[in-house]
């Protein structure tokens, strides 16, 4: 590998950050650019479906994200950072990327970063009032409309519409959750403990409305209600779209990729189909020997720093004309949730369980704690705790370490 | 090196004590205790906790 070699990250979020950090960390002394969409340096998600949502201060999204910076390495300060001009286009084979407003940047390694944007949903009437949650400059167009108590209705019961339904209710607005399929974050957490917390957030005054959807949007300038498929109308001053992600590839297309969910990888991250080129974050499909050969999309707030470690090694490999290391690459999914004074800590995957089991505690007591075991054929793939002291992460992540790979 | 915790944002999440149980310990009472100077052979420890830290509590300096 020569000095002079460029590597351009697309994509100027979490991934972004950390794939420039392992780059160096992997001994890439050339030039990084990083390119993003936002007008912001990357900062942490996580504050804003919760804190962030109340309260007046910062007073500006510029300050928000500030400070929500993430910290950067002294390794990264010479990295260039291209913001407010999102990547349309790449040409893998002649190895450019151009952005919107027609810039081309050419590279000698490519780490694709561009991550996910909310899935907004297509209904009749007005658009005034109706928000989704990814972004600090979506967080301040949602916060500016909340400075009265308002009728909330968030649509989709997955964890990002639950966090956003305890903060608002806490704060004093009144919230609805509408949900066609299941109880609240059933698809990950399993039916008995979706149920638990449906039942700790309705004592807690969130209102659900389960098994149907919302079909339209009533008012005039702005929305007053929203009309769901039961034939129910709903006021509504604030709408808040969770309804899931959509994969952020366009700029890909035209490449020959396999760009059905996010970008498939292979284990080392390696974009299949493509020399040189990377995959790092939420959008990366790749398999995890931990649990099968599937390729999966990972969503949780860890897969950025895991994946930029073994993409970078990869990457750096590659412009070394070296064959990356064959060790298989078998990350222990994580994450976290805070609703009401409930702290749910996950280890693992339980969205492939077929059965789950409580294993300590009470699901009709969840403050007091509990710890859910989720199996399939038979074997542990993901564990969820509540309310369990911290000083037991170090074991729970553990019962993950011992799996005996599959691949 | 020098470690700091920003004690008004660290909520006890436990990452970095996995990450780095030479300098960071969740103790009897569940909240964090750590070490201010660690060893330097320990920085890539210490880095990777600053790195799993999910309010982004950890500040490092030399």
């Amino acid at each position: 590998m020569t000095s002079d070699q460029r590597v351009v990250v697309v994509g100027a979020s979490m991934a972004g950050l950390r794939a420039a950090e392992q780059l160096r960390s992997a001994g890439h002394a050339g030039p990084i650019t990083v390119i993003g969409a936002e007008d912001h340096l990357p900062y942490n998600r996580p504050p804003l479906s919760k804190d962030v949502l109340a309260g007046a201060d910062p007073a500006t999204a510029i300050e928000l994200a500030e400070k929500l910076a993430f910290r950067r390495r002294a390794s990264t300060a010479d990295v260039e950072f291209v913001l407010g001009d999102a990547v349309v286009s790449a040409d893998l084979a002649g190895r450019t990327v151009t952005t919107e407003s027609g810039s081309t940047f050419a590279w000698d390694g490519l780490v694709v970063a561009t991550g996910l944007r909310p899935r907004r949903l297509s209904l009749p009437g007005p658009a005034a009032g109706r928000h989704v949650l990814r972004t600090v400059d979506d967080c301040f167009g949602l916060r500016s409309e909340l400075a009265t108590p308002r009728r909330v209705v968030v649509v989709g019961a997955g964890f990002i519409g639950c966090e956003a339904a305890a903060t608002l209710t806490k704060l004093g607005h009144r919230v609805t959750v509408v949900e066609p399929a299941g109880r609240p974050m059933e698809r990950v957490l399993g039916a008995d403990l979706a149920g638990a917390i449906q039942r700790h957030h309705e004592a807690r005054g969130i209102e659900f409305r389960l098994g149907t959807w919302i079909i339209g949007c009533t008012g005039e300038d702005r929305v007053d209600g929203v009309l769901l498929g039961t034939g129910e109308e709903l006021p509504a001053d604030v709408v808040i779209e969770a309804a899931g992600s959509v994969a952020n590839t366009e700029w890909l297309d035209g490449n020959g990729l396999d760009l059905t969910d996010g970008v498939l990888t292979d284990n080392h991250l390696a974009v299949v189909g493509a020399e040189r080129v990377v995959a790092v974050g939420d959008i990366a499909r790749f398999p995890n020997p931990l649990f099968d050969d599937v390729p999966r999309r990972v969503e949780h707030w860890s897969i950025p720093t895991d994946t930029a470690k073994r993409a970078a090694a990869t990457l750096v490999a590659q412009l070394r004309g070296e064959e990356p290391a064959d060790t298989s690459f078998a990350p222990i999914p994580s994450f976290w949730s805070d609703q009401f004074d409930l702290r749910l800590q996950s280890y693992g995957s339980p969205a492939l369980a077929d059965e789950h089991s409580v294993e300590e505690g009470d699901l009709s007591g969840l403050p007091a704690g509990a710890l859910i075991a989720y199996r399939r054929d038979g074997h542990l793939v993901g564990n969820v705790a509540v309310n369990l002291p911290p000083a037991r992460q170090r074991e729970l992540r553990e019962q993950f370490s011992t799996l005996v790979p599959t691949a | 090196m020098k470690v700091t915790v920003d004690m008004t944002l660290c909520e006890d999440h436990g990452q970095c004590a996995i990450a780095a149980p030479e300098v960071f310990r969740i103790n009897d009472d569940g909240h964090l205790e750590y070490e201010g100077e660690p060893s330097d052979e320990l920085e890539e420890y210490v880095e990777e906790a600053a790195d799993v830290c999910p309010v982004q509590a950890i500040l490092l300096g030399a």
